[in-house]
């Protein structure tokens, strides 16, 4: 394990019969009803899930005893066709105040036709958070474990995850 | 048959191993070590490790006559490793939900 491939950005693209208009909704008004229940940082269960679309908008979780935990922000709001997220997670899955330690989500929507929007998700900055020793803390103390969120591949769409952009 | 992050994610599904884990952050530890951390018997430790060991968690060597078990640097993901399986799992719900607004917002146009 390198520092180089470890920090190297996760890059997923994946072809949406769907506007970018729907898109861009969808991926974050909509967060809610697509965002995986385990993944969290609250200390119960999650409830909602909300983006605020607006720059500088918080990310934040709502949870079972009535908590909220912000998990990210807004740096950069274009709807409908760029986004940047601070994910604002330490490795102890609590809440990263410090935005130079945070890594970064950014996506691109972009129209292929009426209905069909090609999105370009990146995930990069995995250096600022750091890794090694820190990245396996992350592993072991996950509050909702990997089990849940594995178990999800099962009913995952495969064909449309192969292709990385370069 | 489960692929070796699966069982990697099984072995560290149990609340014991994930203590192992963090004791051996502290560097490597003889088994008889190990099992003093914890309030149950050392053949319970010895299955703990064995499940760590079988999905390349941890590695064990021998010093004389003792087993010391150590964390296996490789085999921890790193948060890269984390977030590639957290965004092929979550961008594939995204895609779903966004496919199935469309037929609401024909009807609606």
């Amino acid at each position: 394990m390198t520092a180089s491939i470890s920090d190297a950005p996760v890059r997923r693209t994946l072809v949406v019969n769907a506007s970018v208009e729907d898109a861009f909704e969808v991926f974050t008004d909509e967060i809610d009803t697509w965002w995986p229940r385990s993944h969290h940082i609250g200390r119960t269960d999650m409830t909602r899930i909300a983006i605020e679309g607006r720059p500088n908008g918080r990310c934040f979780t709502q949870h079972t005893d009535g908590s909220e935990y912000d998990w990210g922000r807004v740096l950069v709001w274009e709807p409908p066709g760029h986004l940047v997220l601070a994910w604002q997670v330490t490795h102890g899955w609590a809440h990263q105040p410090d935005l130079s330690k945070c890594s970064e989500i950014e996506v691109h929507f972009l129209s292929l036709g009426r209905e069909t929007t090609r999105v370009e998700l990146e995930h990069r900055f995995f250096d600022r958070a750091g890794i090694g020793g820190d990245a396996m803390r992350a592993a072991v103390d996950a509050p909702n474990g990997w089990n849940k969120v594995l178990g999800q591949y099962s009913d995952h769409i495969t064909t449309s995850h192969g292709g990385q952009l370069a | 048959m489960p692929t070796y992050q699966e069982k990697c994610l099984d072995a560290l599904g149990d609340p014991t191993r994930r203590e192992v884990l963090k004791l051996l952050r502290g560097g490597p530890r003889p088994v008889a070590d190990i099992a003093r951390e914890f309030p149950i018997s050392r053949p319970a430790i010895s299955q703990h490790l064995k499940v760590l060991k079988d999905a390349g968690l941890v590695t064990d060597s021998a010093d004389g006559t003792r087993r010391i078990y150590e964390l296996n640097a490789e085999a921890f993901v790193s948060l890269r490793g984390y977030f590639e399986d957290f965004w092929t799992v979550a961008l594939s719900g995204f895609k779903k939900r966004a496919e199935a607004r469309q037929p609401k917002r024909r009807k609606s146009a």
